[in-house]
């Protein structure tokens, strides 16, 4: 029975391996909050669109058409050729509230968690950046994310792509701000380190308490990097209800952890029972 | 334009012709290399070549126009009937892993038998349900062999692609006995006899993470998934169903099999499984019922009338089989014991589409419903596996029991030729 044996082994080498592994590979990247944040601040939005514009040239699919630059037209909702926009919602304080949504840019993402072969990463920098030669087009990161931001291009039949706000790394890379934050004439976009961005927030609801209610985005799901300011609760804009603080990867991280004892503890007991069955003076069938 | 449509006109021509002829191809050899005399014998025959004709058609526009052509997937809703089809699948290959337990690890006698049958469904249905269904799903479906050289293990998603890639093979090794028997290679079959019993206990390891991690897919959407399926008890949950499917689906394949290829069946194969599948059922609904109440669900089933409907009939599905199994003097019946796979079945792949689709459509504000392409593509791989499985009841010695001793059984080989004709070893 050496081959038994032999496989023993393997599982149990095997197994502490990957628990090796797996401190190899947990290192934490640098501080995040001195990665890249923007802060938006919702009372200063005037819903021109300017920043939706500028998302599009930048991204190579030409300006917005002249037909939908105004109040609430367009295709208003995010999609693979819209990776910003304007949403004109109906909140309680005012008849129209507009929210520029795009990528929060998570600091512990579920999309790069669920991704896998590693297509989307979350770079040193701060952006949530997608490999386009990397992905398999298992849409797991358009189910994955909580703020449904993740787009796919349906329509491409060989090699479709994941669209979706990449927070302008190349622009970052070069030292520029992302092109929103960068055409916003309002102010209402400001780009700096999370920390920054955050204290800025801060700043701003405790000079003003009456102007402002809500920060979102310190600790939801583990931080984003965009930070929101509004003067109405983070449902009235249309953040999800009922998003734990945890990072939504450490849900599921709770049971992939448990991987090597399960391996392990199944291989051994098996083993047990082989070699209980077969044991001399049973009779083999 | 013009050019292309008449392109896309003779691919799905090329597409509809090759499955049509394919599918009355397998009827032939079906059917004892005959064409049909019954008039019911023609409507099966009828039957296979229009749903493998329309197949034809489905995998085509898939492959010429892409997802958002065929299907109703959206950025709203980006996993389908497909998804669910493999969650479906792989519930259902259970049966394969606890089967093989049981024979190799725990030899247990009584279920020789059907070891053969029940692995090779297995077999078809892990090859059907993750392969078949990914290659059709995946976006990029030539990239499907990424996750090899692509490790990323903080994903779930990576872990079912290598559980995937690494169970089919433990499969190949405990389904190539028939073929080799078939074929009298002896020197090989002897090879592979002796590799069996470790890469039995990989394949139960690997399942074991399978099935649950197919449960921990679903942990990432915590406000998407409605309260009722969602819970951090979800890769235990999966791990459990699957394990009763298994049992359940290794009473439906045996006993439909036997009965259908008129093979002596001793009852107790299958009033044994039934009687195991009792006490995990009860833990499965115990477990179920405690959680939701712990998380104070149950006002789901109210809120929200298709989920709370769907909910019920799960729940029903997988309580009724007790009533059967628990009356002792049924569960000495083999017909009682097949009567109560039948729910249990259905009611795990009922919790599978529940999880993949159902529970999904509230917080996501969809209301997909698979398209008819998407439908018949799902359809036919369904029918791939039962047209395979019953070509390789008919032409190897699928009846015959494993090799589990030392010797190996030269008397396989010798019964098949006594059954198939010799001329038949050319075209199978």
């Amino acid at each position: 029975m050496i081959s038994r044996r032999q496989f023993l082994q393997t599982t149990v080498t095997g197994a502490l391996a990957a628990l090796g592994a797996r401190r190899l590979f947990a290192e934490s990247p640098a501080d995040p909050n001195e990665c890249a944040g923007v802060l938006v601040d919702l009372t200063r939005c005037i819903g021109c669109r300017a920043c939706e514009n500028a998302c599009r040239v930048r991204a190579g699919f030409g300006p917005l058409p002249t037909a939908a630059i105004g109040y609430g037209a367009g295709e208003g909702r995010l999609s693979f050729r819209t990776r910003t926009f304007i949403d004109f919602r109906d909140g309680n304080l005012k008849p129209k509230q507009p929210v520029k949504r795009q990528c929060m840019h998570c600091l512990d993402p579920a999309c790069v968690s669920v991704c896998p072969v590693a297509a989307l990463e979350k770079t040193a920098a701060g952006p949530v950046v997608y490999h386009e030669n990397v992905c398999i087009g298992c849409r797991y990161c358009i189910l994955a994310c909580p703020f449904s931001v993740p787009k796919y291009e349906w329509d491409n039949a060989l090699m479709p792509r994941v669209g979706k706000c990449d927070f302008c790394a190349d622009r970052q890379a070069k030292g520029q701000s992302p092109a929103c934050v960068a055409t916003c004439p309002t102010g209402a976009l400001k780009f700096g380190t999370r920390r920054g961005v955050l204290q800025e927030a801060k700043a701003r609801v405790d000079s003003q308490p009456n102007r402002y209610t809500s920060i979102y985005g310190e600790d939801v799901v583990g931080g984003t990097s965009w930070i929101y300011l509004s003067d109405t609760a983070p449902e009235e804009v249309g953040f999800p209800r009922g998003l734990p603080k945890e990072p939504l990867p450490s849900l599921t991280w709770k049971a992939i952890s448990k991987l090597p004892f399960v391996i392990i503890g199944v291989g051994l007991i098996l083993s047990a029972v082989v070699r209980w069955r077969t044991r001399t003076g049973v009779e083999q069938p | 334009m013009n050019e292309f449509n008449w392109i896309l006109a003779l691919f799905r021509t090329v597409g509809v012709l090759v499955m049509m002829s394919a599918a009355a191809f397998a009827c032939w050899l079906l059917s004892g290399r005959e064409f049909p005399k019954r008039v019911s014998a023609a409507f099966g025959w009828l039957l296979l070549i229009v749903l493998w004709g329309l197949g034809g058609y489905a995998l085509t526009s898939r492959y010429a126009l892409g997802l958002g052509a065929v299907t109703n997937l959206s950025d709203q809703f980006p996993w389908g009937i497909w998804k669910a089809l493999v969650l479906c699948g792989i519930a259902f290959a259970a049966g394969g892993f606890l089967t093989a337990c049981m024979v190799y690890i725990f030899r247990l006698r009584t279920f020789y038998p059907i070891q053969r049958p029940v692995v090779l469904a297995a077999y078809l249905s892990y090859i059907l349900s993750a392969s078949g269904a990914l290659l059709v799903d995946l976006g990029r479906y030539h990239q499907i062999w990424r996750p090899i050289f692509y490790w990323q293990h903080h994903s779930v998603l990576f872990e079912v692609a290598w559980c995937v890639m690494l169970y089919t093979g433990v499969l190949s090794v405990e389904f190539a006995p028939i073929v080799l028997d078939r074929f009298g290679w002896t020197r090989i079959s002897h090879f592979v006899h002796v590799i069996t019993v470790p890469f039995v206990i990989c394949g139960v390891i690997l399942s074991t993470l399978h099935q649950s991690s197919l449960g921990s897919l679903f942990l990432i959407v915590p406000t998407k998934l409605l309260p009722l399926w969602y819970t951090p008890l979800l890769p235990i949950l999966f791990f459990l169903s699957a394990l009763i499917s298994g049992f359940a689906m290794a009473i439906f394949v045996s006993a439909l099999s036997f009965w259908t290829f008129r093979r002596p069946l001793e009852p107790r194969v299958l009033t044994s499984l039934a009687k195991g599948m009792t006490p995990l059922l009860l833990l499965y609904l115990f477990l179920r019922v405690a959680d939701i109440t712990a998380r104070n669900a149950w006002v789901y089933v109210f809120r929200c009338p298709l989920q709370g409907f769907t909910f019920a009939w799960e729940m029903l599905l997988l309580t009724l089989p007790l009533f059967v199994v628990l009356k002792t003097r049924w569960s000495g019946r083999r017909r009682w014991a097949f009567a109560a796979a039948i729910p249990v079945i259905t009611g795990v792949i009922l919790n599978r589409l529940n999880v993949a689709w159902i529970g999904l459509l509230p917080a996501t504000g969809s209301h997909y419903f698979p398209s008819w392409i998407e439908t018949a593509v799902v359809l036919n791989l369904v029918s791939f596996g039962v047209v395979i499985f019953g070509l390789a009841a008919r032409y190897l010695p699928l009846f015959e029991h494993p090799d589990i001793g030392g010797h190996h059984a030269s008397g396989a080989t010798v019964d098949v030729r006594a059954i198939v004709p010799r001329k038949a070893s050319g075209h199978v």
